[in-house]
């Protein structure tokens, strides 16, 4: 299937040397930093980890998302996301791939990142993440080429892959359950030791993703000869308006233990991202920015008129990708290191061939990502009309 | 019976997977043959032992303009300068008492408190962090409560830089070799993209010497010794003196004592 | 149609054999093999001219020994060598090896080069003449 691939309009081919580059210049910038040393980023003593361990923390809840799909449609028979279930499963592999792309570039030895398999240590979290996360990319690869190789054949797909589906739901649930307990079992860093973390994480994760899905299907219905329909759309629509509702609530809920407790080692961490702390604000315009988008695309979801429109629910599902972005991608790595356990104050400010290479590991993401999509709608144009072909859903129902 | 191109390909990818098979898989005729004898002899006969390593620091003795046990230590270990904070490795430096013990000070502490300033280093904890979290081992906690290093083993993921209340852990942001003053070549000194931290001198401790803040300390502010030991000196400061440990609400157990 | 197709078979085969070999005949008298030198006043000054280990064992195994010393001294605090005969060293590549072994150029670089081995020992551990220059 992967030549389908190959060939493609001018504006694909376009878009495909654009992320190239993108690419290149990111591959470029991380030999300089195998060079160099990570002192390359704007990583510091104080605040050791950047914007690589951001990206890595938002980017497993849009893969974890995938489950927003996969659930209703596998368990509950929700026909309508019969034809998209394995965008999802793409997206979630896309979004891994970043993930281990983005922890193995922050490491400060890359060549010896096999030492987590050849002196396993169950104690540390970081080791079970690495394999719920290569679980969950060979879950989600497996299956979604499966499904989607028996759906261009128009032949059943082999029982075998049902029971990896049912893995595939609770597997999504332990990636970001996981990722977060990284931050929420550390004694000395009070902005991460909290109990809702891990359902954060997940309320966060199933409002980016579907809402980055949402878009994918606006585009591709655009431009790329796919319809998802509408009742699919919409239906993710609400899937995001709640998880965002959630996900508000529980940054809310945060607020209020830290701030009516007033304990300072716990407030001095929000009080950094909404108002400044001792005169260093970096982060605080992002912070407002990230409130009244998520507040402004809550009630664009929320009221039914505005969500049918498609051009208000465009821009809903980017406000949603956006401010999720800032809250997860940015402002909750960061700041859990600012103050420091001494109560200095280092503001982190990523360098240029820090960016360069996050782009170019956002570049590779999204080019693995064009490439599934591209295959899947030359797959789909043959067999469209039925939610996931005859054949595939007498299967699974 | 043909096989395709398609065929071929699976095949060249499952055997390129099979590389990866973990050493537990090789089967006993590919096994080395040679194997290296285990120690048989543990440590040279002079090494100091003890049961759980300790220090005590006066900070009635300790005085705040005073940096020699910094400069001993550093020197010795190979610690770089590389003239910025970002990239800034310490073992030990000196804090203000209110972000050593935060929360022991008040507005009207004397003046006297206010002007301390604490020497910290590595706490050694009972119960540390820092192990915990760890993915390969790189850093453990040896028999005698030391907390190690093992810098051959260490990926530099910094999640124990994250884990550590106490901001003890310096990453080798860059090759720390050309801005070392002047090289020990007794002691090792890193490679960049690993991460560093005090460890309580162990390689002085093999040879039977105290650390070297310990020795370079013209005030004998800091004491080292054996906590599980009850007629060591460390163990009569701590009960006649009143200590104070950082953090200790967290429950990682330091193992260095503050007395007052 | 056959016929072709075995020509190209073939040729593949050739070439893939050219290149897999190449490394063999293509430097075969360019480079000789590296002379080693003992010749520091530290080996001079011994009685027994005998490493660790024997000359044979040492030449194929020091890598391995060196990783066994390695894990044992810092991680389990094993400092002590006994050898086969009986002599015991301390488990220690600057403290033990370089001691003896005090011209890295013309002894463990010589060999490794010759080799392509590139040993990341020496990126932290220091050669005491190095740093006395």
């Amino acid at each position: 299937m992967l030549e389908k691939a190959l060939h493609g309009s001018l504006r694909y081919r376009i878009w495909i040397a654009c992320l190239i580059l993108v690419g290149c210049a990111g591959f470029f910038f991380y030999l300089r930093q195998l060079d160099y040393g990570l002192g390359i980023t704007g990583m510091s003593r104080d605040v050791s980890w950047g914007l690589y361990i951001a990206q890595f923390t938002f980017l497993v809840g849009v893969a974890a998302s995938a489950v927003m799909l996969v659930l209703p449609y596998y368990l509950h028979d929700y026909k309508a996301f019969g034809k998209i279930t394995v965008l999802g499963e793409l997206l979630a592999v896309a979004a891994v791939v970043m993930c281990i792309l983005f922890v193995f570039i922050d490491l400060g030895r890359p060549a010896r990142v096999m030492n987590v398999l050849l002196h396993p240590q169950p104690s540390s979290i970081l080791f079970w993440d690495m394999i719920v996360l290569s679980g969950y990319l060979l879950i989600n690869l497996v299956t979604g080429w499966v499904i989607l190789a028996c759906t261009k054949k128009e032949i059943p797909p082999p029982g075998w892959i049902k029971p990896v589906i049912y893995l595939s739901i609770p597997w999504a649930i332990s990636i970001h359950t996981v990722t977060a307990f990284i931050y929420a079992g550390l004694p000395g860093r009070s902005f991460w030791l909290t109990a809702i973390m891990a359902p954060r994480f997940l309320a966060s994760a199933f409002a980016s993703g579907p809402a980055l899905l949402i878009l994918v299907c606006l585009i591709l219905r655009r431009w790329g000869r796919f319809d998802a329909g509408e009742k699919a759309i919409q239906a993710l629509a609400k899937i995001v308006a709640y998880a965002l509702a959630a996900s508000i609530f529980f940054v809310g809920v945060e607020m209020f233990t830290v701030f009516y407790s007033q304990i300072p080692e716990h407030m001095h961490h929000f009080q950094y991202l909404f108002m400044g702390l001792e005169g260093h604000h970096n982060l605080v315009a992002w912070m407002w920015i990230f409130a009244v988008l998520s507040i402004a695309a809550f009630v664009m979801l929320i009221l039914p008129g505005v969500r049918r429109n498609e051009v208000w629910l465009a821009l809903a599902c980017i406000a949603v990708f956006v401010s999720l972005w800032i809250e997860k991608g940015l402002g909750l790595v960061i700041t859990g290191f600012i103050p420091s356990p001494l109560g200095a104050i280092t503001e982190y400010h990523p360098t240029g061939p820090e960016i360069t290479i996050t782009l170019g590991v956002w570049a590779a993401g999204f080019f693995l990502l064009t490439v599934f999509y591209k295959i899947f709608v030359h797959v789909r144009g043959g067999t469209d009309g039925s939610p996931c072909g005859p054949a595939v859903d007498k299967m699974i129902h | 019976m043909t096989s395709s191109r398609r065929d071929f390909l699976k095949i060249a990818g499952a055997s390129a997977l099979t590389m990866m098979t973990p050493a537990i898989f090789v089967p006993a005729w590919a096994k080395d043959v040679i194997v290296i004898p285990p120690g048989q002899g543990l440590a040279l006969k002079k090494a100091l032992a003890a049961g759980r390593w300790a220090m005590t620091v006066d900070l009635t003795k300790c005085t705040a303009d005073c940096t020699d046990c910094i400069a001993a230590c550093h020197a010795i270990h190979n610690v770089p300068d590389f003239g910025n904070p970002k990239d800034e490795i310490k073992w030990i430096w000196k804090e203000s008492f209110a972000s050593v013990f935060p929360g022991e000070q008040n507005a009207y502490s004397g003046e006297k408190l206010q002007k301390l300033r604490p020497p910290v280093f590595c706490n050694n904890c009972e119960n540390p962090p820092c192990v915990r979290v760890c993915p390969t081992g790189a850093t453990f906690q040896r028999p005698d409560g030391i907390v190690m290093m093992d810098y051959h083993r260490c990926i530099g993921c910094r999640l124990c830089m994250a884990a550590c209340p106490y901001g003890a852990r310096s990453m080798n942001y860059r090759d720390p070799r050309p801005c070392i003053a002047k090289i020990n070549p007794d002691f090792p000194t890193r490679s960049k993209g690993v991460v560093e931290k005090c460890n309580f001198c162990e390689e002085r401790l093999a040879k039977g010497t105290l650390p070297a803040c310990v020795e370079a300390c013209r005030q004998k502010a800091l004491t080292f010794g054996d906590a599980e030991n009850p007629r060591s000196e460390i163990r009569r400061l701590l009960k006649t003196r009143f200590s104070l440990q950082r953090r200790v609400h967290l429950g990682t157990g330091p193992q260095i004592y503050y007395l007052l | 149609m056959k016929q072709h197709k075995w020509g190209l078979i073939l040729l593949g085969l050739a070439i893939f054999a050219i290149a897999v070999t190449f490394p063999f005949w293509y430097g075969k008298g360019k480079t000789a093999p590296p002379v080693l030198s003992l010749e520091t006043p530290e080996i001079a000054g011994l009685a027994d001219k005998k490493c660790v280990e024997d000359a044979v064992f040492m030449r194929a195994n020091h890598m391995k020994m060196l990783q066994a010393w390695r894990d044992e001294a810092v991680r389990e605090g094993k400092r002590v060598y006994t050898a086969n005969d009986g002599r015991t060293f301390e488990k220690s590549l600057t403290g033990s090896c370089l001691q003896c072994h005090s011209n890295k150029e013309h002894f463990c670089d010589r060999c490794h080069h010759y080799v392509g081995a590139a040993p990341s020992c020496f990126d932290c551990h220091i050669v005491p003449a190095e740093v006395k220059k």
